[in-house]
């Protein structure tokens, strides 16, 4: 029993003690991310790296889901002859849900991973200590730049996988099952707001999910064991932690903006 | 962008002072009350048997660890006491070279020499290029400078480690284990370097390293340290000549002494009895 109580006890500690360690972190590469403005350059760098390389992926999988949204809202709405409001159905599922959800996923498996490898190998390589040596702020240097990357490239990603979506979800809709053209447009016109979908769902929810996913990977990088073992269980807990943390969120955030 | 000491600091007063020095890791002493002074100009062997805390000391140098009691002044800065920017200022004038090079792999040799040139001058590209190449050709790697870390031996990574650790032009150079794991042309090439640049530039250079012919040869001034104190100091022919059991029997590798063959154990024939675990 007391041994069971220590052990719950040493668990929760560790956990605390590691939530404030992350928030510490966070403070820190905001402070450093703010003396990044005359060095743009090391965060357009990153930009390509998480942002550019991640683009065939997430336009791939924005096909496919357009592609399916389209079909499967075809197969429902037919029934009761509403097939012309699939356009509103593909661009509101997108916009408000799978676009910045999914596509949050990806970033996670794709960019979070990589940046949490990157930064945990430095690690273990003796890179970051060498940077201290050299009186170079490793926070600044490499943990700021790639932190503020993951933030402005999740909402340019998530962006683009609604608009291969929507044209996905045409492609079937209009192009292999029949649906009007034009009213495939038109009613996604008439109906999706700028502020309540594209706003709220692309925009804020991408930018959060950026935030989360990409605070969580480089941290997790940086706090890692310096060894293989310990970068390959900080890529794990990446993966796994900002997944749930972007599917947590989503159900927050789509609380609040959209419930009525 | 080497400057002269600190002017408070007396001239020819140690270029390191480490007073009472004590660390602990994991509930074990790794230095008890240590005292050492590193004086100017010279090559310093640190050396000792693995596990003594020759690397620890080099990081309690450079400030990167935090003594338990005691003080390290590096140029008459008590290290620890500093803020952060003025450490940062002080780790400017003073260059490391690891064990594993830590070279930055996305970078070639001549971006990695050339990195603490850009991170903290804003000299012009071809002031750059020809202060980095001067540092390559000293360590004999201009012609590598577009290779990345990956395609070097561990030799030519250690020397490109070292082009970058003088791209500043510290006042003293901090080597940790430069000799281990290397080829004897290779170790060579690094033990003439070490004791040329140091001249040359008139740096200070200390070496942590358990690789005894090639760091005497070197050393103008040895300490051994061992079970968390200094058990030895002089010139290395002053330690050959050394009473210390614990200086005798690593200077003549010997396998049993001071430091024993054996990890603490029970003895064997209980071990043997007790059967497999439960």
């Amino acid at each position: 029993m007391t041994g069971s109580l220590a052990a719950l006890g040493r668990w929760a500690i560790g956990v605390f003690g590691r939530l404030g360690r992350g928030h510490l972190f966070l403070l820190q590469v905001l402070g450093a991310s703010a003396t990044l403005l005359p060095r743009f350059g090391l965060v357009v760098a990153q930009i390509w790296s998480v942002g550019v390389l991640s683009l065939l992926i997430i336009i791939v999988a924005g096909t496919f889901v357009g592609m399916v949204l389209g079909l499967q809202g075809y197969n429902t709405l037919v029934d009761f002859g509403a097939e012309e409001s699939l356009g509103v159905a593909v661009a509101k599922s997108l916009t408000r849900e799978l676009g910045p959800v999914i596509a949050a996923l990806l970033f996670a498996g794709r960019a979070g991973s990589a940046l949490t490898a990157e930064i945990g190998l430095m690690k273990a390589t003796e890179q970051l200590e060498g940077m201290e040596m050299m009186a170079v702020d490793p926070l600044r240097r490499v943990v700021a730049p790639r932190f503020l990357a993951g933030l402005i490239a999740m909402p340019l990603l998530a962006a683009i996988f609604t608009a291969i979506g929507v044209l996905g979800g045409y492609f079937v809709g209009v192009g292999l099952l029949g649906v009007d053209d034009g009213a495939f447009w038109s009613q996604m016109q008439a109906k999706v707001e700028l502020m309540d979908d594209v706003v709220n769902g692309v925009v804020v929810k991408s930018l959060v999910f950026g935030w989360v996913v990409t605070w969580i990977a480089v941290f997790e990088g940086y706090d890692c064991v310096p060894t293989s073992e310990g970068v390959g269980k900080a890529t794990t807990r990446t993966v796994v932690h900002s997944s749930l943390a972007v599917l947590g969120l989503d159900f927050v955030l789509t609380a609040l903006m959209f419930n009525q | 962008m080497s400057s002269p000491s600190s002017p408070h600091v007396p001239t020819g007063a140690p270029i390191v002072e480490v007073r009472g020095l004590s660390f602990r890791r994991g509930g074990k002493a790794i230095f008890d009350e240590v005292d050492l002074d590193i004086p100017r100009g010279k090559v310093t062997a640190i050396m000792g048997p693995s596990g003594t805390g020759k690397t620890t000391l080099l990081k309690l140098i450079g400030g990167q660890l935090r003594p338990d009691a005691g003080v390290v002044r590096v140029d008459g800065l008590d290290v620890h006491a500093i803020p952060r920017d003025r450490l940062f200022e002080l780790r400017k004038r003073v260059g490391m070279l690891f064990q594993s090079g830590a070279l930055l792999t996305d970078l070639t040799v001549f971006e990695n020499v050339a990195f603490p040139l850009r991170e903290h001058t804003r000299l012009d590209e071809a002031l750059i290029r020809t202060l980095v190449l001067s540092k390559l050709e000293a360590v004999g790697l201009r012609g590598a400078r577009h290779l990345y870390p990956r395609e070097l031996s561990g030799g030519m990574a250690r020397r490109a480690a070292l082009a970058r650790a003088i791209a500043l032009d510290p006042m003293m150079v901090l080597y940790d284990e430069p000799f281990s794991g290397q080829d004897p042309i290779t170790m060579g090439i690094l033990v003439r370097l070490i004791r040329r640049l140091n001249d040359a530039l008139g740096l200070t250079s200390i070496v942590v390293s358990h690789d005894v012919p090639e760091t005497c040869s070197i050393a103008d001034q040895v300490y051994v340290l061992a079970g968390g104190k200094v058990v030895g100091r002089g010139a290395p022919a002053e330690l050959q000549a050394s009473e210390s059991p614990w200086v005798r029997q690593f200077i003549g590798g010997l396998p049993d002494g001071p430091v024993p063959f054996h990890h603490p154990a029970v003895p064997y024939l209980d071990d043997l009895l007790a059967g497999p675990p439960r």
